[in-house]
């Protein structure tokens, strides 16, 4: 079969377009692309016309049964010269065209197409094996709960292990025999440390203004002005600060370890570090764990004296209160064991802060979604994590009656 | 096709390139060639639009590319189809919506219709299997396969890639070599090619540019096989040769512009 055989005699459409050359601009309107299924001399043609831009978005669909009526081991020709324009829509239609072909055992003759479109023609498969079917999910609590189950046992141990090698490397680390670098150490101190103190000081000063006024509007009925101190004070000191205050770092800093960890994960670094041999313990989670250990207690106290001064501000300038007295007050109600209690509260929120936000961070996948989705795991984790241990500290305090 | 005229690149004071003038003719492979850190990824920034140059003018189609508009810059740049170093696909979508993206996001087709093309994409560069897995479950070489699927989603004029054989083995390199000239041929594209893998550069580009580090400026054009067989530089000749400068001067060429 050659060229002339087709595109000239036989015919049963005759097209009244010239062949175009692709490059040609696009100076006339395009026309919506046909196709016609011929037989020149005994042999099955599909003539083509118009133009066949993918993006007109009127590219026809090739219907799985055009060549029913075409026996078996016969070859398909293509006439293209009532084609305009054409880019990869043509090549999707003769796509088509060749796969339902090859189903049927219809040859293919890419001869007439123009050398470019045959290429492209010659790249495309003419089989293409149908995706697999999608993974059934069937509705099986047992299996469910079993596979939950094993996943909790497992997290436990993963998380104790870390902890116990933190532990570990904090116990090393005293005894002046780590494998940390303390410069790591200083540069996490430094971002979780002063750079956190203005965002700490707001949310406590307006902690405080906060418990001052809502504390004023009750005791002023009862001339009992000067017992905001008493208000304020236990209430920041024992739960407020301390609670505030872990909230803040989970998602300031909780967050930020997670999604450094997690690109480290992406980025091959952990890996690299296992291989040269050193500790992810030792080099990543002490001093991150370290750093929130050392400065969240600080943090706490001085969240606590800012929130005492802003309810202090409140106090003088809209009750019956001078400063002398708050003072006097807020040094007499507020116990030393207070402090103590919410000291001790503050470091277990921030070894729990620590450990669970590097341990999502480790866990999290290998992409850009994996490092969004650990951070918000992280946070969310560590929010809800330091008010269940908060009430959990609750109960045992007044069980202990402390 | 692509103008380039008496371009500046840098970072701040440090200049990558200078005074660089070159053109890239409809329907040739470009290679930007030179060694490690001369600055050829930086020059492929400044043309897809991620780097404005300090000095010159880049001209696409004789339209100047840096002096014109933000939006008039996205229309254009929506004939250009980038395949960049490492696939660089968007982790969380599928290869298949990776591909399908640009053309949901440019054009009204019907979700059926940006399907169709989308197979047809993949299949052009063998990788209509993975059109439903994530590009973590898949291997460099098919994100590079996948990556360059994407590039030519929208049918693009201009095809530009970054490295394309890096981090490939020889055999898939060459396939994809083939694959490269066979979209030109098919496609009818223009294509800019980064890179420093010999066999390749012979292979496909019929057209070049070698940028040096210590000059940062071109210092030959021509087609990498000419560039091999009849550059005087000897930078080039030892670039192309794969051979150090040093044992060239040894064997008697003139170490010209190498310093330690």
């Amino acid at each position: 079969m050659t060229v002339s055989i087709i595109a000239g005699n036989n015919r049963f459409v005759s097209d009244t377009h010239a062949p175009v050359d692709r490059l040609e601009p696009a100076t006339r309107t395009a026309s919506a692309p046909a196709w016609q299924l011929n037989q020149a001399n005994g042999r099955p043609v599909l003539a083509l016309s118009g133009d066949w831009m993918a993006q007109s978005g009127r590219v026809p669909p090739f219907p799985p049964d055009a060549l029913r009526g075409i026996a078996k081991g016969d070859l398909l020709a293509f006439d293209i010269s009532g084609v305009g324009q054409w880019d990869s829509g043509l090549v999707a239609f003769l796509w088509d065209a060749k796969r339902t072909a090859t189903a049927a055992g219809i040859g293919i003759a890419g001869d007439t197409l123009p050398p470019s479109a045959r290429t492209l023609l010659g790249l495309l498969p003419g089989r293409v094996a149908p995706p697999g079917p999608p993974p059934r999910r069937r509705f099986e609590p047992l299996a469910w709960l079993g596979g939950a189950t094993i996943d909790l046992l497992a997290e436990t141990g993963t998380l104790s292990t870390l902890l116990g090698g933190t532990a570990k490397g904090g116990f090393l680390a005293l005894i002046g025999r780590a494998r940390m670098r303390p410069v790591d150490l200083l540069d996490n101190i430094r971002d979780a440390g002063p750079a956190a103190l203005t965002i700490i000081g707001v949310v406590n000063f307006l902690l405080g203004a906060i418990f001052a006024f809502v504390g004023a509007v009750q005791l002023q009925r009862f001339a009992a002005d000067i017992y905001v101190a008493n208000l304020v004070g236990l209430a920041l000191v024992r739960e407020m600060s301390a609670v505030i205050t872990a909230i803040v770092m989970a998602g300031r800093t909780g967050g930020a370890y997670a999604a450094r960890i997690a690109t480290m994960q992406g980025n091959e670094e952990i890996d690299a570090l296992q291989v040269i041999g050193i500790p992810t313990e030792d080099y990543i989670l002490l001093p991150s764990i370290l750093a929130l250990v050392l400065t969240m207690p600080l943090l706490y106290l001085y969240g606590c004296l800012i929130g005492m001064i802003g309810g202090g501000v409140v106090a003088v300038s809209m009750l019956n209160v001078t400063a002398a007295g708050y003072i006097q007050q807020i040094l007499g109600a507020v116990p030393f064991s207070q402090f103590l209690f919410g000291f001790g509260k503050t470091v277990a929120f921030a070894i729990f802060i620590g450990v669970t936000s590097c341990r999502i961070g480790l866990k999290a996948g290998r992409s850009a979604a994996d490092v969004g989705t650990a951070a918000t795991r992280a946070v969310v984790t560590g929010i809800v994590g330091v008010i269940a241990l908060d009430s959990l500290f609750a109960v045992i305090a007044t069980i202990f009656d402390f | 096709m692509l103008a380039v005229r008496n371009v500046t690149l840098a970072f701040g004071p440090k200049v990558i390139q200078h005074d660089l003038s070159f053109d890239v003719r409809r329907g040739s492979i470009f290679a930007l060639m030179g060694g490690s850190g001369c600055g050829k990824s930086t020059v492929l920034k400044s043309l897809i639009g991620l780097l404005r140059p300090r000095a010159g003018r880049i001209l696409v189609d004789s339209e100047d590319y840096w002096a014109a508009s933000e939006a008039r810059r996205t229309a254009i740049g929506r004939r250009f189809g980038v395949l960049f170093q490492s696939g660089a696909l968007w982790s969380s979508l599928t290869v298949g919506e990776n591909v399908a993206l640009p053309l949901q996001m440019f054009t009204r087709l019907p979700a059926t219709a940006i399907r169709r093309l989308v197979e047809l994409k993949l299949a052009l560069v063998g990788m209509e299997h993975a059109i439903d897995q994530f590009p973590s479950d898949i291997s460099g070489g098919m994100k590079k396969r996948a990556g360059l699927a994407r590039a030519l989603a929208m049918d693009p004029d201009v095809l530009f890639f970054d490295e394309p054989s890096a981090g490939l083995d020889p055999i898939t390199s060459s396939r994809l070599d083939d694959l490269i000239l066979n979209l030109r041929d098919g496609l009818g594209a223009t294509i800019v090619i980064v890179s420093h893998e010999l066999p390749s550069l012979f292979a496909i580009a019929d057209d070049g540019i070698f940028l040096d580090a210590q000059t940062r400026t071109a210092i030959a054009h021509g087609a990498p096989a000419a560039l091999r067989d009849t550059c005087p530089d000897p930078q080039v000749e030892a670039f192309m040769r794969r051979e150090r400068p040093e044992a060239l001067a040894a064997t008697g060429a003139s170490p010209k512009g190498v310093s330690q």
